[in-house]
């Protein structure tokens, strides 16, 4: 079948490879496990010449302690990570791997490909004749956002389920490009912008994520609202991460995924440390991140009844974080 | 872009001049004539052509066949021996767990790769493991049954 794809696959050996052949070869883009991208490439949602596939990278697929971090190679497959007993103590990050499309995909998908999926809306993820018959939008091809037209601005939707649980569990991902390799935190790769969500510059390739070992010192859990119970992407997601003492909660981070072009963290609460977990208190958190959020019409369900699930989600957790069972999520 | 591809294929070594961007569904059905691997959704969304790499389910039609050369593929037509029915093909026959059949070749692999894990899985671990499989038909109780079916005749063997 003639699925209108062409481009040359590169699969090489290591990371230095890969970022040499993402420098030199004119349009490369990283291909990782392909369950986001190769579905957007049959649409013509971009038509890059080059495509470089971590798959045979070593480095890239492992997990391992190092130091005072836990370290994941961006090319290891979901289903993997979910089989892996390292990851026992970040209840989080289970729970939104767990989450993540089906089986299949999972056997496929990355967690580095997870964090880096491009944003989602229904003008956007269809055929190019549909979006030609619409007049393309403003994420590609076109100057008007069907979500909001008056604006200038593109809302479609990050909806990684990954991303907001290693957010709270204050993950940092490692970025390589030719000449250069660093650490930064997670949440400083996104921005809230629908056509280029990914900070991450040309050439440039997310190698590993490291979650601090003392992060499983914290009770953290994942929830996600969806149509059906698996290969959906979230509706609304939320990852909550808490530390309890004596008197109550005495931190509190909170991630929302789906909602906006990028995974929000949200980690100064002015009611945080909170002694009672009141319906005031909680109250008081839905309207500190219902201030943040922006759910658009992008997606099968309106904005305001996932605006409404972010917060549901969020006291779910809360109220299963703190119970007495809750060391190990909900 | 075309590049020559060696892989393992139900048992044959397979290799082939393809182009780069071919998927991995139209190198079984066009190529190999291993018609029965459905093409479904088209885009990892129905479970229709679910096939074994290295052992482990994945989804044909948003898989590139380049991108599983070296490695070893199992599809539908694999799985009988000698032209008698493997126990979940044998079962989804008996118990009615196939109706129209264009889902049947999916929900077998994905059935197949969950008992190479897990030879006796509960009857919730056999719906995740085939969460991502759609059928039209059934309504999916009589395609859990026959997994169950398999189980307990894999147990009397």
């Amino acid at each position: 079948m003639n699925t209108g794809m062409n481009f040359e696959l590169n699969a090489p050996a290591s990371i230095a490879e890969v970022v040499e052949q993402l420098a030199n070869k004119t349009g490369a883009r990283v291909f990782s496990g392909g369950t986001d991208l190769v579905p957007n490439l049959r649409r013509r949602i971009g038509t890059p010449p080059v495509l470089v596939s971590t798959d045979g990278v070593a480095e890239m697929k492992s997990v391992d302690l190092q130091g005072d971090h836990l370290v994941i190679g961006a090319a290891m497959p979901l289903a993997q990570l979910l089989e892996s007993d390292k990851l026992a103590g970040f209840p989080a990050l289970l729970q939104a791997i767990a989450e993540v499309a089906g089986p299949g995909l999972r056997e496929a998908a990355t967690i580095g490909g997870n964090l880096c999926q491009d944003t989602r809306c229904l003008f956007y993820n269809q055929s190019h004749w549909w979006r030609k018959s619409n007049g393309f939008c403003l994420k590609l091809d076109g100057d008007t956002c069907h979500v909001a037209p008056n604006g200038e601005h593109c809302f479609a939707a990050y909806c990684g389920d990954v991303a907001p649980a290693l957010l709270v569990l204050g993950a940092e991902v490692r970025i390589a490009a030719q000449g250069k390799d660093r650490w930064v935190s997670l949440n400083s790769i996104y921005e809230d912008d629908g056509r280029s969500h990914l900070l991450l510059k040309p050439g440039e390739l997310l190698v590993s994520i490291r979650i601090p070992l003392k992060a499983a010192q914290w009770r953290s859990g994942y929830l996600k609202s969806r149509l059906r119970k698996s290969v959906d992407f979230p509706l609304a997601g939320v990852a909550v991460a808490l530390r309890l003492d004596n008197r109550g909660i005495s931190h509190l981070r909170i991630a929302v995924t789906g909602t906006n072009s990028r995974p929000l963290l949200f980690e100064d609460f002015s009611v945080v440390p909170l002694s009672i977990t009141d319906d005031l208190a909680l109250s008081a958190i839905d309207r500190e991140i219902g201030q943040s959020i922006k759910p658009m019409r992008t997606t099968n369900l309106p904005g305001l009844y996932r605006r409404k699930m972010v917060a549901v989600l969020g006291r779910r957790l809360i109220e299963g974080l703190t119970a007495p069972t809750g060391k190990n999520g909900v | 872009m075309a590049s020559i591809i060696n892989l393992k294929v139900n048992g044959k070594t397979q290799e082939h001049l393809i182009p780069d961007a071919m998927l991995l569904v139209d190198f079984l059905r066009d190529r190999l004539g291993l018609t029965g691997t459905k093409q479904g959704c088209d885009g990892g969304e129905c479970g229709a052509c679910t096939v074994l790499v290295d052992g482990r389910q994945r989804l044909s039609c948003v898989t590139l066949a380049k991108s599983v050369a070296g490695k070893t593929v199992e599809t539908i037509e694999s799985i009988e021996t000698k032209g008698r029915l493997s126990r979940l093909q044998a079962a989804f026959h008996e118990k009615l767990g196939t109706q129209c059949g264009f889902c049947t070749p999916g929900m077998i692999m994905a059935a197949e790769s969950l008992l190479r894990k897990n030879p006796a899985p509960e009857r919730d671990e056999i719906k995740e493991a085939l969460s991502g499989n759609l059928c039209r038909c059934t309504g999916y109780v009589k395609i859990i049954e026959s997994v169950e079916a398999a189980i307990l005749t894999g147990e009397q063997a």
